[in-house]
């Protein structure tokens, strides 16, 4: 084809090139904002966790890793991240599971499926401190309903938070509870956008039941299903790695007592940031939180995800 | 045109501001959410303003949760408060993350602080310097219910701490393993911790640090002793039991006492407000029981103070001394102890037989010469350690011996700490 002759010129771009330009400019400002917001603090932290604090900028000290170290001799601290791996033990399986199991039983009725719905999902768009209380009402040894419950049937009073053996499973339990309607609205988006003809054409090869799901349900569901597992690991909102307001809240003039029980990363965290005001000691324990779930997400990943064609 | 208009009035604007600004100065003032004090505050403000025209005090509130966080940030940020009120025990954390500035030798001098104000504002004072003052201390007492009282036949409130087993004791519902009514709310994360450290302790002989507190003492028979009494509250005597009537919740000792579940609890002056408002029910206070009705008395003494942050330099450094001379002074207590309940702090005021005979604030008066404030150097940390060390005992079945020698090697460490980076 022939063009119009020009002067030189600047290299032309095609219109999938200034699409993609376009793309770019404008992909530009929320990247710009996180860099901002997220990226820039991160930087921070790091700086901040080899530093003594001070809030004269020409009075902070470089102590090199001496956070770190202390890390190890603190026994607190150390309680604190065995708590925190304890709560990812119970909460994470539990909080998938019940939610695929939930979402299943869901997936499978057709009356009062929207009610149920809102009942598994209210939990999570309750605000913890109105949670925290009313399982702090439920759970009291002396008017707890749910120890009136154990009286019927001959259970002697259990001290559940008060309690340093049972205190960390029931704050893991309350959580699970909180959570588990974030998973089964996941799961249930995910079971309704496999394609009905699948499941008909494995039935009509004789599928069902348990090899039915476990050969076409769930690797269909697996996008959903690490998403799930990720999110209830590391999460800023319903990560169990980063548990802090249940456990706060659940015991607010001891936080993460009895006896340092429930206490978790983040909470121990705040209290050296915002009780003790040793910014620098603080910035090394998200510095390693941090490390930790950057591992244990790749992980998570690296094992769970598969790679699947229909 | 109209843009030029704009600019103009923009300008003019910005002009008037710069030249009120250049007459009068600004300065601002944080404290948490405590509607009396604020509104006590907003009172001595106007009278403060009246008397200085040149000086516009900012008056800003945030509730207790937060409050430590918004300083924490602001401060470094140059946008936080001139003046702020704070815990005596945030005061070490504070002063040596540079939170604060210690107040001017010539306006506050030294030892004319020592003469005036009452000992224990001695706790505001690190170094040879003091890093704030306050306009009112509290001191603890025994709140009882009369009602339950008088439908038990009890007449009046307990001397000894044995008295207050035996009407503690009349006063428990305690069925199949069910608390049903405390006669006596354990509360170690309240102010039992305070009870056990500065009060029960020292009555049972021991002293709880030493005179320079850098070196834990009370890991003594008498100090074991003294934890073994609290302790047996529950353990023996099953008149009360921590975390009754609610876990978890704040101020659950405190709830319990108004809605009649607790027969008795130690609180501090502070609680009157809640109380009064709280309670249906009529209540009183007494001094805090002793061992014997001749026996020593002690108690334990807090305070919130005023204090400067590195903000205030210049005018706006003079403006906040002056605010700070005004709200300590004399004038204000009076009118602080009447609207907040809290007790003086200077002694001119402390030796007041009005006060002392007051029903409900005369328990805490008659207490200020026998209290003890704890120079806490970590107090998040320090108090925990206390907390843990009654719980140990109650809820993890060890000796009240081998948990104090563990709370004793804890509480070191943290004064340890202290004292190295000094």
């Amino acid at each position: 084809m022939n063009r119009p002759q020009r002067g030189p010129r600047l290299p032309r771009l095609t219109l999938r090139g200034r699409r993609t330009l376009w793309a770019y400019a404008f992909l530009a400002i929320p990247l710009l904002f996180f860099i901002a917001i997220r990226i820039w603090p991160m930087v921070q932290a790091f700086q901040l966790s080899v530093t003594r604090w001070h809030v004269d900028p020409a009075q902070r000290t470089f102590v090199g890793l001496l956070h770190f170290r202390q890390m190890w001799g603190d026994a607190r601290f150390l309680q604190a991240l065995r708590n925190t791996a304890l709560y990812a033990a119970i909460g994470v399986p539990a909080q998938v599971f019940l939610g695929l199991g939930i979402a299943l039983l869901l997936n499978n009725i057709r009356r009062l499926r929207g009610l149920f719905r809102a009942i598994y999902f209210a939990p999570y768009v309750t605000p913890a401190v109105a949670v925290a209380w009313a399982w702090s009402f439920m759970l009291s040894p002396h008017f707890g309903v749910i120890n009136s419950i154990l009286g019927v049937f001959g259970i002697p009073p259990q001290p559940f938070l008060t309690s340093p053996v049972q205190a960390l499973p029931t704050v893991a339990a309350v959580v699970v509870w909180q959570f588990v309607g974030f998973h089964v609205l996941i799961f249930l988006v995910a079971l309704n956008s496999i394609p009905r003809e699948i499941y008909e054409a494995a039935r009509i090869d004789g599928a069902s039941g348990w090899p039915l799901f476990r050969r076409v349900t769930l690797p269909l569901l697996n996008p959903s299903l690490v998403l799930a597992v990720v999110m209830a690991t590391a999460s800023p909102s319903i990560g169990i790695l980063q548990l802090f307001t249940q456990v706060l809240n659940l015991r607010m003039y001891d936080p993460g007592g009895p006896l340092g029980s429930t206490n978790t990363v983040v909470l121990y965290m705040y209290q050296m940031a915002f009780r003790r005001y040793d910014f620098g000691y603080a910035a090394a324990i998200i510095v390693v939180l941090f490390a930790i779930i950057l591992a244990v997400s790749l992980v998570q990943l690296r094992l769970l995800r598969r790679r699947f064609e229909y | 045109m109209k843009m030029k208009a704009w600019f103009g009035l923009l300008a003019l604007a910005l002009g008037l501001a710069v030249s009120a600004t250049a007459e009068t100065v600004t300065i601002t003032y944080w404290q948490y959410e405590f509607a009396s004090k604020v509104q006590m505050i907003d009172r001595l403000i106007a009278q403060f303003e009246a008397e200085n025209p040149g000086i516009k005090v900012r008056h800003e509130t945030f509730p207790y949760a937060v409050f430590s966080e918004k300083v924490a940030t602001s401060v470094p940020a140059g946008v936080g408060p001139h003046i702020v009120n704070l815990y005596y025990g945030w005061l070490p954390a504070w002063q040596g993350a540079g939170y604060l500035q210690p107040l001017p030798q010539d306006v506050f001098p030294t030892d004319v602080i020592e003469v005036e104000f009452a000992p224990l504002v001695g706790a505001a004072k690190i170094g040879d310097q003091y890093w704030g003052l306050p306009t009112a201390v509290r001191t603890l007492a025994l709140f009882y219910n009369v009602d339950l009282f008088e439908a038990h036949g009890i007449t009046a409130p307990p001397e000894t701490w044995d008295d207050l087993i035996a009407t503690a004791q009349a006063l428990t519902d305690y069925r199949g393993g069910r608390l049903l009514r405390a006669g006596f709310g354990m509360a170690p994360d309240g102010q039992d911790h305070h009870l056990v450290r500065e009060i029960l302790i020292r009555q049972f002989g021991g002293v709880p640090y030493s005179d320079d507190n850098r070196t834990v003492t009370y890991n003594t028979p008498e100090g074991a002793a003294a934890l073994k009494f609290y302790t047996d509250l529950h353990l023996v005597h099953r008149i009360g039991e921590p975390d009754f009537p609610f876990p978890g919740v704040a101020g659950y000792y405190r709830d319990g006492f108004m809605a009649g579940l607790i027969g008795m609890i130690v609180d501090g002056s502070f609680a009157i407000g809640a109380i009064t408002r709280g309670a249906p029910h009529r209540w009183a206070v007494a001094e805090l029981p002793r061992l014997t009705p001749d026996g020593e008395r002690h108690n334990f003494a807090s305070f919130w103070m005023h204090g400067l942050t590195p903000l205030a330099a210049g005018p706006e450094l003079d403006a906040s001394v002056r605010f700070l001379q005004f709200i300590t002074s004399e004038q204000a207590m009076e009118q602080w102890v009447a609207w907040v309940g809290e007790l003086p702090a200077r002694l001119s005021l402390v030796d007041n037989p009005e006060l002392l005979a007051d029903p409900l604030l005369g328990p805490f008066v008659a207490a200020l010469p026998y209290s003890h404030a704890t120079f806490f150097v970590d107090e998040a940390a320090q108090r925990t350690v206390m907390i843990d060390a009654v719980l140990r005992v109650i809820r993890g079945g060890t000796s009240p011996d081998a948990s104090l020698l563990q709370a004793a090697a804890e509480e070191q460490a943290v004064l340890d700490r202290f004292w190295q980076a000094r």
